[in-house]
């Protein structure tokens, strides 16, 4: 038979998948409500959450002071903290969030600052506290300025020009454009969902037509039709494949529709944290070059889940051989994502790695196409070897009826 | 025509080392003739029809089938034969007659003979009133009628049923009884493994008694009498087997 046969096969596991409410599941409905979930949902809760915190008056205590009426007047007047009375468990105040900031002011601070005498004073808050962090800072703000101001009057006092102290000043200026602010943030998320959810849609039916054929005892009804093996295998392939490229593409296109509400929802109550997702940007070419990058990694993770579920005796089986296959794929995704870890030419040949990798690059619009062709050719000759292995198990007797 | 000359399957056992499932299996099986292979579970009957529909391949010695070496023309055999075990299933999301397509497809046929032969075999096993039920939506009856339209579907030469009426009530297994000498009549060559005694009486033409792997005994069920001097077949059996 030609390669008539492989046209015969996916086309009856295509139909065949589609009745198939885990598959449509995984392939349709995973992607397309799980990243409107993750997307819209988490850029919610996130700018929720920063602007409840900003909005809030936090409340702040003042420490000692009593000697300097100057600053603690001009500090109860200070807008945007609410001060308190002063206790001694203020630590134990600000870790049970009863406020957010205290200020230890050193004894004799006014008397100090206009004799010139050094000083320090210390604000005390709770590291990683987003709510604390805001009243630290306008506490360290009033009393930058109230240093500032004392620097000023000293100079003027001693007729010294203000640069005498402050010869130039530092400004620091973005020359990247809004995908790269994007791509640096979303570089590696956006690969890491499409790469993981190209190999979720290309599990079940994996499962299904090899160890869930076994389970069913159709594989010897199959098995005595004239089709050869390679062509067999190559046609249930196929059809994982597109499993896979289907999951990848709706996951590509759901974070893309997701991302553009989310910014619109986002534009109302743009503040802080928003201002920086506002000016993102997922360009055309960028998710379609994911996509391509994504291509071979399909046809590998495809071949290798058809090898692995086939060498199972029935679905339950072939479920705890695939599972650890997550955290493998997992890893390297995740690792990609992390700071610090850049493309090499050794990273280029490590499958999963090197594509979230080449794929986070192409999100900040950086095209290294050295590493492009090299990531491209490794991943189409690990998914060839993948293929190869899956034909040669079709082959097997022992593998089809292992009892 | 069927021809096993010497065929021999080897398996390796983890706990019993090398396995010899058939060992040295020769025997012919002739056009409009049904050749009953009897024996009891694990004797090697199964293996010996994997064979002989290439699902397994030899260790040793061949098999030619309508003609096709079993080693050498696997895919020619397969064309020409019509597999039937409880083994065999169906595929559940599949309807009955996308089942039978499916398999006619798979045989090379092109549409216009497709057609005809399902319309034929719908119509002469009673079949439309479900040929577009999903198999998984059939009865055991209905799904032995698919499993035998899917055999059909390709008017092969050859019949090999394995242990086709196991789990089967009755009613269905007299379906299959009957469908097997109907292949008999119109001159396919069928051989039948089972275990059951009275389906072999009624049915085969020639008997191979199998054990442990090993044809011990062939003929018809009049010469297997003549030599063993017993009447009932199950006695006959017994007898070589224990010889």
């Amino acid at each position: 038979m030609s390669l008539r046969g492989i046209g015969v096969v996916y086309r009856k596991e295509l139909i065949d998948s589609l009745r198939d409410r885990r598959t449509l599941f995984s392939m349709i409905a995973v992607p397309l409500l799980l990243m409107p979930v993750l997307t819209i949902g988490l850029l919610v809760v996130l700018i929720r959450q920063v602007g409840q915190a900003s909005e809030e008056v936090p409340k702040v205590m003042v420490l000692g002071g009593a000697d300097s009426p100057k600053v603690r007047a001009e500090l109860e007047k200070l807008e945007g903290v609410e001060i308190v009375a002063q206790k001694p468990d203020y630590a134990e105040e600000i870790s049970s969030k009863q406020i957010r900031a205290a200020v230890e002011i050193p004894a004799g601070f006014d008397a100090k600052l206009a004799a010139g005498e050094p000083m320090s004073v210390k604000i005390y808050m709770y590291e990683g506290e987003l709510k604390s962090g805001f009243g630290a800072d306008r506490l360290q703000k009033f009393f930058r300025d109230v240093r500032d101001r004392a620097i000023r009057e000293r100079l003027e006092a001693r007729q010294l020009p203000e640069n005498l102290i402050r010869p130039f000043d530092i400004k620091q200026q973005n020359v990247a454009p809004p995908e790269k602010v994007g791509g640096a943030i979303l570089g590696g998320l956006v690969p890491y969902f499409v790469i993981l959810l190209s190999l979720t849609g290309a599990m079940y039916p994996a499962m299904d037509l090899t160890a869930g054929e076994k389970e069913r005892g159709t594989i010897e009804t199959i098995l005595c039709s004239p089709v050869s093996r390679t062509h067999l295998v190559l046609g249930k392939f196929l059809m994982v494949l597109t499993a896979s490229v289907a999951t990848a593409l709706l996951s590509i296109i759901s974070m893309t529709v997701s991302f553009g509400v989310g910014k619109k929802m986002l534009q109302g109550v743009a503040h802080g944290a928003a201002d920086t997702v506002l000016q993102i940007t997922l360009t055309a070419k960028a998710v379609i070059s994911v996509f391509v990058m994504v291509l071979p990694l399909a046809v590998l993770f495809s071949a290798a889940l058809l090898a692995i579920a086939l060498f199972a005796k029935s679905f339950k089986e072939a479920q705890s051989y695939i599972s650890p296959l997550m955290i493998v794929v997992v890893l390297p995704a995740v690792a990609a994502v992390l700071p610090g870890v850049e493309l090499s030419t050794t990273l280029a040949l490590v499958p999963v790695l090197n594509t979230s990798l080449v794929s986070k690059e192409i999100m900040t619009g950086t095209y290294h196409w050295n590493y492009i062709a090299l990531i491209f050719a490794s991943s189409c000759i690990y998914a060839a070897v993948a293929i190869a292995i899956a034909v040669k198990l079709f082959q097997r007797e022992d593998v089809l009826f292992r009892t | 025509m069927i021809e096993a000359q010497g065929l021999v399957k080897r398996f390796r056992d983890k706990k019993r080392g090398e396995v010899r499932a058939v060992d040295q299996v020769s025997f012919r099986c002739r056009p409009g003739e049904i050749f009953g292979l009897l024996g009891a579970n694990g004797a090697g009957k199964t293996t010996t029809l994997r064979m002989l529909a290439t699902i397994l391949t030899p260790s040793e010695g061949t098999a030619t089938v309508a003609g096709y070496d079993v080693r050498k023309e696997p895919q020619k055999v397969r064309s020409c034969v019509g597999f039937l075990s409880t083994a065999t299933a169906l595929y559940g999301r599949l309807s009955a007659q996308e089942m039978v397509e499916y398999f006619g497809r798979l045989h090379g046929l092109d549409e216009r003979t497709l057609r005809l032969r399902i319309d034929a075999s719908f119509e002469r096993l009673e079949m439309n009133d479900f040929r577009d039920r999903r198999c998984d939506k059939l009865s055991t009856g209905m799904k032995q009628k698919v499993s035998i339209a899917r055999t059909l579907v390709h008017d092969p030469s050859v019949m090999i049923f394995d242990e086709p009426t196991v789990g089967l009530d009755v009613m269905a297994a007299r379906t299959i009884i009957g469908f097997i000498r109907e292949c008999r009549d119109r001159g396919k060559t069928v051989i039948f493994s089972t275990h059951v005694m009275s389906e072999v009486e009624k049915v085969c033409d020639h008997i191979g008694i199998i054990h442990d792997g090993r044809l011990l005994a062939e003929g018809t069920l009049a010469e297997l009498r003549q030599r063993s001097g017993k009447q009932d077949l199950e006695d006959i059996f017994v007898e070589v087997v224990e010889q």
